[in-house]
């Protein structure tokens, strides 16, 4: 398999070297990096090409990286029965930007474009049908975001007097419990306070 | 059901309404909550808008505060149908990024639980679908077989659907002589009951009536909306990951894959029960493979899996393992990871991404019944009302996996 995966990421960087920002082959898959505005492009080479033949959509999902300027990374999956490879297609973008859909190519594309809008927010051009898939009819916010709390914003039950079933703003009897249980050796950014003392003797030794 | 007056549509005698309808989200057919609306032309179906998510409970979104190990229980809950062959996709996964060998014993008895749950959710699948099309007695039939395989599954584990038995690094214990044998007696007397199942629904004439024809998925169309599973065998595509992309140990196996030829409901039910047969052939080898290495560890025991008994007793430094380990879990080296597995209803996916700490960063759930539910407006378009209950059927959705 990655004999074959080899030579696609040779056709695919040697006609396409301009799209692509990076690729390699791992685990079973090949794992190209595109820029933003060539997913429609690729994509359709991917699925057309004789080469390719990448007939089958697998998922689309996102990655969210707060911290960064392009904050969301897409990602596209595809199988190619006929050559029974693999391959991963990824592609940074802003908060804000609009992603072209791929539903004219993968009818499939469909569900999987309404799921990344739901959990993420990323809204998606022509897209025949832009509607929220999973979470509540009048939900607000986006799940999947690292910002949205794992606990919700709402949570409902029966009203007895009212007769009806009420929304009401999330009231934890418990408090969320977040266990950080990272070691104390390993923990990203753990600082040990060191008393002065301890500070200067290791001055004097070092 | 609600119904409600919409779109009139003018012919040149008097004018016709078309009709909406929910089906849904409380109907025995509906196989879950589902919640579909129909627009029915007379009795023919124009379009179909199932809303899902009535069980979504939001697991991608649980298991990023959750370490690895506290993740495994909640693939359980995605297909609960058939609920071992889910964890093994997130074994397989955190397993391939840490690039850990996992012992053949525990290969083996992995393959043979993963294909006690195909039979499990066949069994289900098929009997669901008939009753659904007005037979009654195969449901009572395949349900007693599945109450065996349930006790199978507690002789091993301790639960009889929620499993939490494959562990990165193998499976969580050994199984017993006595209880292999007791499989090896119930795959020798199994195939008499898939033959009766068969002689009430195979050769029927409603059966037929209702089945033949129906719902029929050509090769592209299987393509285009991205099947997998029975849905592409029984359009004719030869088409499974345990033969074309192996995984486990399943090259060590003899078995055949069925393949339809028109894709219409009648020949993916015709698949399951030649499926059924064909992993009834795998469990009677592994049980034979078993014997051959009596007494190898079922588990990796280094860092990712607790140490054994005897040792946590005797060494402090395997109490203190077994400390961390169930308390901070176990560290997965940076990476990206899809792992893919044949899950009875499909190619169920693990999207996982790793930061190289205790917990996954991000995790997506590919399942199968997604892609298949998403492409039933396009299949049940021009059908009858009452085929639309056929055609779920054989679509073989769970609400557990598509709503996550």
């Amino acid at each position: 398999m990655d004999e074959s995966l080899k030579d696609l990421n040779d056709f695919l960087l040697s006609n396409y070297s301009e799209d692509i920002i990076s690729s390699n082959i791992e685990h079973d898959h090949l794992s190209i990096c595109i820029v933003f505005s060539s997913i429609e492009s690729i994509t359709s080479i991917l699925k057309l090409n004789n080469i390719c033949k990448f007939r089958t959509l697998i998922d689309i999902t996102a990655i969210d990286f707060p911290s960064e300027e392009k904050r969301f990374t897409l990602v596209y999956h595809y199988l190619s029965m006929q050559q029974n490879i693999r391959i991963r297609l990824k592609s940074s973008i802003k908060e804000e930007q609009i992603v072209p859909s791929i539903t004219k190519l993968f009818p499939a594309a469909n569900w999987f474009e309404r799921e990344v809008f739901d959990m993420y927010g990323i809204l998606f051009s022509n897209h025949p049908d832009m509607r929220r898939i999973l979470t509540d009819y009048g939900f607000q916010g986006h799940p999947l975001r690292k910002d949205f709390p794992t606990t919700g914003y709402l949570e409902l039950r029966y009203d007895q007097e009212r007769k009806k079933v009420v929304y009401e703003p999330v009231k934890l009897t418990q408090e969320y419990r977040r266990f950080d249980f990272m070691s104390p050796w390993e923990g990203e950014g753990f600082v040990f306070e060191q008393s002065d003392e301890v500070q200067e003797e290791n001055k004097e030794n070092g | 059901m609600a119904n409600n007056y919409q779109h009139e549509k003018k012919t040149s005698e008097n004018s016709i309404r078309n009709f909406n309808i929910n089906f849904g989200p409380q109907h025995p057919a509906a196989h879950g909550v589902l919640r579909m609306v129909l627009e029915l032309d007379g009795e023919i179906v124009d379009r179909c808008d199932p809303h899902i998510g009535l069980l979504h409970r939001g697991t991608e979104k649980l298991m990023e505060s959750r370490t690895y190990l506290q993740n495994l229980p909640y693939f359980d809950r995605l297909d609960y149908v058939a609920p071992m062959n889910q964890e093994h996709a997130w074994c397989l996964a955190i397993e391939k990024l840490l690039n850990v060998q996992i012992s053949y014993r525990a290969s083996l008895i992995r393959v043979l639980y993963c294909e006690i749950g195909r039979v499990l959710n066949h069994l289900l699948n098929i009997t669901t679908q008939a009753m659904d099309v007005g037979a009654f007695t195969p449901i009572s039939w395949g349900f007693e077989e599945r109450e065996k395989l349930m006790v199978f599954y507690e002789r091993a584990c301790g639960a009889r659907l929620h499993a939490a038995y494959f562990r990165p690094g193998g499976v969580h214990q050994d199984l017993s002589d006595d209880l292999l044998n007791d499989i090896m007696d119930w795959s020798i007397s199994f195939p008499k009951v898939v033959n009766d199942i068969e002689e009430l629904l195979t050769e029927n004439r409603i059966f037929k009536q209702r089945n033949v024809d129906i719902g029929i998925v050509s090769k592209d169309e299987a393509f285009d909306w991205g099947f997998s599973g029975v849905m592409v065998r029984g359009s004719g595509l030869a088409w499974d990951l345990r033969r074309s992309q192996p995984y486990e140990c399943y090259n060590d196996f003899e078995f055949k894959i069925p393949i339809g030829k028109n894709g219409d409901c009648y020949d993916r039910y015709l698949c399951r029960v030649w499926e059924m047969k064909e992993s009834v052939k795998i469990v009677q080898q592994s049980i034979e493979k078993l014997s051959m290495c009596k007494g190898d560890d079922v588990l990796v025991r280094g860092k990712i899996a607790p140490p054994n008994r005897v040792d946590m007793k005797k060494s402090m430094e395997a109490l203190i393992h077994h400390f961390k380990l169930y308390t901070e879990g176990f560290h997965v080296p940076k990476g990206e990871i899809y792992v893919s597995v044949e899950a009875p209803k499909g190619e169920f996916g693990v999207f996982l991404v790793s930061d190289g700490t205790n917990k996954p960063y991000k995790v997506k759930l590919r399942s199968p019944g997604f892609l298949h539910l998403a492409a039933i407006d396009h299949i049940c378009r021009g059908h009858q009302l009452a085929d639309v209950s056929a055609i779920l059927g054989s679509l073989d959705v769970v609400f557990g996996e598509i709503d996550r």
